[in-house]
């Protein structure tokens, strides 16, 4: 259990995290969106007890932060933005300095170890040195020693940045299939990420908290919500669709020809549509109903931000 | 087992994963050979002692062991490992300390490689070996409180460069704050007292009467406290400003 009441940060006179106030369940997969620079990483670094907030205050597991840091870190895995790792070190060695430090011993550390490397498929490069590796793999390592302890808690700073798209969903593969009771906070900047993910999202622009709710809640805000797309077989006259009940707005892409109509709030358009379609015997090729684009809600709520 | 202990095997392996260790025990060995022999004249001195080489020291170390100590904070600042060693459950002083350690041991382990001059000493005549060996520990002792110095300047700068020359510098300034050539400079207008707490600051003026063999307790005292004050400076350093 997270809890954050009025967080900030200021370096100096500029401020990275503006009065951000949120608790996290067990269970919470949440995503922390956000453009470059909008404090995600500063947050992050304070729930981990590295950074000290400038005000307000951070209890995990009933414990304050600025009381037990310590203790409080034992219950965290945390990947680093870029990362770090001590370069000189092999994977494995690595893993056995994280294993110590975080108390594993035997029996267990053996285990462990052989989990992680099995789960993260480090075993072809166990023995060569971490600097040699590439990005993706360095990314691996830092995910592997983030998970090593099986942390109640776990804080991942981009973890899917540099990885191809195979290792992309290995991971979040990976952070699904930890067990239902953990908490889980990962970073990014990509949006398909915290669909795929995680089951609440929140946006942070300048340090403020924008928006908080489920991926689902920031999709329905898109204006794409439920819009229809369409693309006719021949040339045709669509000022009709326009006049169906329900639709609230019309768009026309000039380049691939497609014709989104938007429906008014409430109103499913898929059916009306196809009748109309079927109605004139119209050659439509293409026909569906939109998600909900992300991107452009994203755009629109951490635009308003910059102001 | 205790952090500071997996801390420091890290550390430790660490010297000897990159060539910093190889490089500097080799260093260290032919420059301690160089200045015994050429310029201290341990044969010709004909004398069964090691003083021409612990003479030597306090100006070996005063570039080597900062050049050394460099990289131990300014690298984690640099790769971006000190967020997650602080981030792991260890404590400031328990990363300071295995850091430390690491480095000392590293040192004595190149001070113990230059047995072959204590052999040949022991080949040629009769010496004291008890002073020898005090002589040993003294200079292990010194090199502690340079590698003090270096890893609080190592602490307090991201970059390497820059914690060597500071290291170096302030070396430098408690060396010669002992030496003949300041002392003497200042001789005229500072009163004796004041002279006196000037010498007493210097690592030379403490190890001289240890590369002689006498270990008295207040040169002891120095170089512990002296030890202690400058990582205390480090983890100030540290926990002030970790993120920068």
């Amino acid at each position: 259990m997270i809890s954050v009441k009025n967080l900030s940060k200021k370096f100096g006179g500029f401020t990275a995290v503006d009065n951000l106030s949120f608790e996290v369940k067990p269970g919470d997969i949440v995503g922390f969106l956000g453009p470059n620079g909008a404090g995600k990483s500063t947050t992050m670094k304070m729930l981990t007890g590295f950074l000290e907030p400038s005000g307000g205050e951070i209890r995990i597991a009933d414990m304050a932060m600025t009381d037990a840091s310590k203790k409080i870190q034992r219950r965290i895995g945390y990947l680093p933005e870029g990362a770090p790792a001590y370069g000189d070190m092999t994977p494995i060695q690595f893993l056995n300095f994280i294993a110590d430090i975080r108390g594993l011993k035997g029996e267990r550390k053996t285990q462990r170890i052989r989990e992680v490397i099995q789960l993260i498929e480090l075993q072809d490069v166990l023995d060569r040195p971490i600097e040699n590796l590439s990005k993706g793999f360095k990314r691996r390592v830092g995910l592997a020693q983030a998970i090593l302890h099986d942390p109640e808690i776990l804080i991942l700073d981009e973890p899917t940045d540099g990885l191809d798209p195979n290792q992309k969903h290995q991971v979040r593969e990976l952070i699904q299939n930890l067990s239902k009771d953990k908490i889980v906070i990962i970073s990014t900047h990509i949006l398909e990420e915290v669909t795929a993910v995680c089951n609440r999202a929140m946006i942070i622009a300048a340090g403020k908290m924008l928006f908080d709710a489920s991926p689902d809640a920031l999709q329905r805000k898109s204006r794409y919500y439920k819009a229809v797309t369409l693309h006719f077989g021949q040339l045709t006259d669509i000022s009709g669709l326009a006049e169906l009940k329900g639709v609230a707005d019309m768009e026309v892409d000039r380049d691939s020809g497609r014709v989104t109509l938007f429906p008014e709030e409430g109103v499913d358009l898929l059916e009306p549509v196809s009748a109309y379609i079927k109605d004139r015997a119209l050659q439509v090729d293409t026909l569906y109903s939109e998600q909900g684009r992300l991107d452009d809600v994203f755009r629109q709520m951490t635009a308003e931000v910059k102001g | 087992m205790s952090n500071i202990l997996i801390l420091f095997r890290r550390e430790f392996a660490s010297f000897f994963a990159t060539p910093v260790a190889y490089v500097f025990i080799l260093i260290f060995l032919m420059l301690s050979g160089v200045f015994s022999f050429y310029v201290g004249n341990l044969y010709e001195r004909g004398q069964a002692d090691l003083l021409p080489f612990f003479n030597f020291h306090p100006w070996l170390y005063l570039f080597l062991v900062p050049a050394m100590a460099m990289r131990t904070w300014s690298e984690e600042r640099k790769s971006g490992t000190i967020e997650l060693l602080m981030t792991l459950p260890v404590t400031t002083f328990e990363a300071m300390m295995g850091k430390f350690l690491a480095a000392w041991f590293v040192l004595g382990l190149s001070l113990l490689l230059t047995f072959p001059l204590w052999l040949t000493v022991n080949y040629l005549g009769n010496p004291d070996n008890g002073i020898i060996l005090a002589a040993y520990i003294g200079s292990w002792l010194m090199a502690g409180a340079f590698l003090a110095v270096g890893i609080c300047m190592s602490a307090l700068s991201k970059s390497q460069v820059v914690a060597f020359i500071l290291a170096v510098v302030v070396c430098f300034l408690f060396v010669l704050s002992g030496s003949n050539i300041v002392l003497e400079a200042f001789k005229g207008w500072l009163p004796p007292i004041l002279l006196d707490t000037l010498a007493s600051f210097s690592f030379l003026t403490h190890f001289e009467a240890m590369a002689k063999g006498v270990l008295a307790l207040d040169d002891v005292g120095y170089f512990l406290i002296a030890i202690g004050i400058w990582l205390y400076g480090g983890f100030l350093a540290i926990e002030q400003k970790k993120a920068e």
